[in-house]
């Protein structure tokens, strides 16, 4: 145990990083995948053209290589020398650009699953009664398909938590980036830290999903 | 009703007509399921088109607030061409109220609430001034004991008379009814004909596709027969079901008056 409560400290730094790139990439990624989202169900064909490209270019491109193109620099538009201008850490940055990027077309398959549960009746009467697309689509489709949406909506933010880790591998020191480190510099305990970090990720995993049940719980009494 | 009502019975405000369909045409695919429809309905009118299932009765209702596209031809209300998609499109079907056969009410708003939604979110009007009007609608539909549940907590008659009653809300120029008693018990038809009777005595201008002849008879003041995708005979209630002239009508009416 003792182990444990000295790396207690690496732990929590490389967790904290962790939450950081979980929070911003989730929040960001839901605001992204909802527009998206919107854009697949509009009735605008470009917009919906560019809703269906997006997704079919970003949810089929691995995550890897999605970092390799953000964090590493892709020549023709070399956003980096800005982030640094304003003062933001360059890396954490660049890994939350390309986690939202790639999650958000996940968010928005898993929203748009959840609009195709909605009767279509529902937005029929809302366009007869004289609602615009989005009032439409804002206060009629979208909260019932809320309900549809928390299982699969919560896998992608599970899935999320753990693709954070792939940051390790580009600069940004999060709770993977510290086991590896600390596995180079400590004799024993291997096992120990591989349990303390795996235990950090069921931690996470285990509060979204009790989110997504509680959630679930209430809009099924909502009604 | 007597034969008199044929006259439009509010034909205040210069032109009477309110909704005109000119040369409209609609295709699914291959099939022609709108041919060639010419029609003027006049304020104040009773419009109830019947005809055997598949003859465009419900595609014909729905074009007239472009719920359906149409292809060809040209729909006017009010004297002015119903606008291509956008916020012109939305406009104009505030003033269109529509009654739908599954009564399409907001599963997640309570019934009040799916009264005042259009007014507050259309019209912007204020939450408190259209509570009112919707709790006096409610009530002249006969369910304003029910304002506070849920649309999955009534009958599907109830359901419906909300549905009449969120339409109405809007104040609408026209209302649209397409089959609005068709998904109901036969006990809860008659309440849902008594209010569309109420309207039609009122005044209010009305489309309304149904199998009712009941209400066709009481309640019309004219009757648009369809079939095949075209209007076949135009006709008075008391012409239409005494004396059909189409041997298609005929065939119709000898097959649903014989029970």
């Amino acid at each position: 145990m003792s182990t444990l409560a000295e790396m207690w400290p690496f732990l929590r730094a490389g967790f904290t990083n962790t939450l950081v790139l979980l929070a911003l990439s989730l929040v960001l990624s839901t605001i992204l995948g909802t527009v998206l989202a919107s854009m697949r169900v509009s009735p605008v064909l470009p917009l919906r053209a560019f809703g269906t490209s997006y997704v079919n270019i970003f949810r089929n491109t691995p995550l890897v290589v999605m970092f390799i193109l953000i964090v590493e620099g892709f020549p023709p538009v070399d956003i980096r020398p800005n982030i640094e201008a304003i003062g933001l850490n360059t890396f954490e940055t660049l890994a939350v650009f390309a986690l939202t990027i790639y999650t958000a077309a996940f968010v928005c398959e898993a929203l748009r699953s959840g609009v195709n549960t909605v009767d279509p009746g529902q937005a029929e009467a809302a366009r007869a009664v004289g609602m615009t697309f989005t009032q439409t689509l804002s206060v009629i489709v979208l909260p019932q398909a809320f309900r549809a949406v928390i299982p699969p909506l919560a896998s992608v933010y599970i899935a999320l938590t753990k693709n954070t880790s792939v940051a390790a591998a580009f600069g940004v020191v999060e709770a993977t980036a510290q086991l590896s480190r600390m596995n180079e510099q400590t004799v024993a305990g291997t096992g120990v830290l591989f349990f303390g970090i795996a235990a950090g990720y069921v931690v996470i995993v285990w509060v979204i999903s009790g989110i997504a049940a509680f959630l679930e719980r209430q809009v099924a009494t909502a009604r | 009703m007597t034969e008199a009502a044929l006259v439009p019975k509010s034909a205040e405000g210069g032109d009477s007509a309110l909704v005109v369909l000119d040369g409209v045409n609609k295709w699914f695919g291959d099939l022609h399921v709108l041919q060639n429809i010419n029609l003027t309905i006049s304020r104040g009118e009773v419009a109830v088109v019947i005809g055997p299932s598949g003859g465009g009765k419900s595609t014909f209702c729905r074009t007239i607030n472009r719920l359906e596209p149409i292809d060809q031809g040209e729909i006017r209300l009010d004297g002015k061409p119903l606008p291509a998609e956008g916020k012109g499109l939305a406009r104009l079907r505030a003033d269109v109220g529509m009654v739908f056969q599954a009564f399409n009410l907001f599963a997640h708003k309570t019934v009040l609430q799916n009264v005042t939604l259009g007014p507050i979110k259309v019209r912007g009007k204020r939450e408190q001034d259209a509570s009112e009007r919707a709790q006096q609608l409610l009530d002249r539909v006969g369910v304003a004991d029910q304002a506070h549940k849920y649309p999955a907590q009534l009958s599907g008659g109830q359901q419906q008379r909300v549905a009449i009653a969120r339409a109405l809300a809007m104040e609408p120029k026209v209302m649209l009814f397409d089959e609005p008693t068709s998904a109901l018990d036969p006990e809860m038809i008659k309440e849902v004909l008594d209010v569309m009777v109420d309207l039609a005595k009122g005044g209010m201008t009305m489309v309304v596709v149904t199998h009712e002849m009941g209400f066709a008879r009481t309640a019309a003041n004219r009757v648009l027969f369809m079939a095949d995708g075209q209007i076949v005979e135009e006709a008075t209630p008391n012409e239409f079901f005494t004396n059909p002239k189409s041997d298609r009508a005929k065939d119709f009416l000898g097959k649903i008056l014989k029970h």
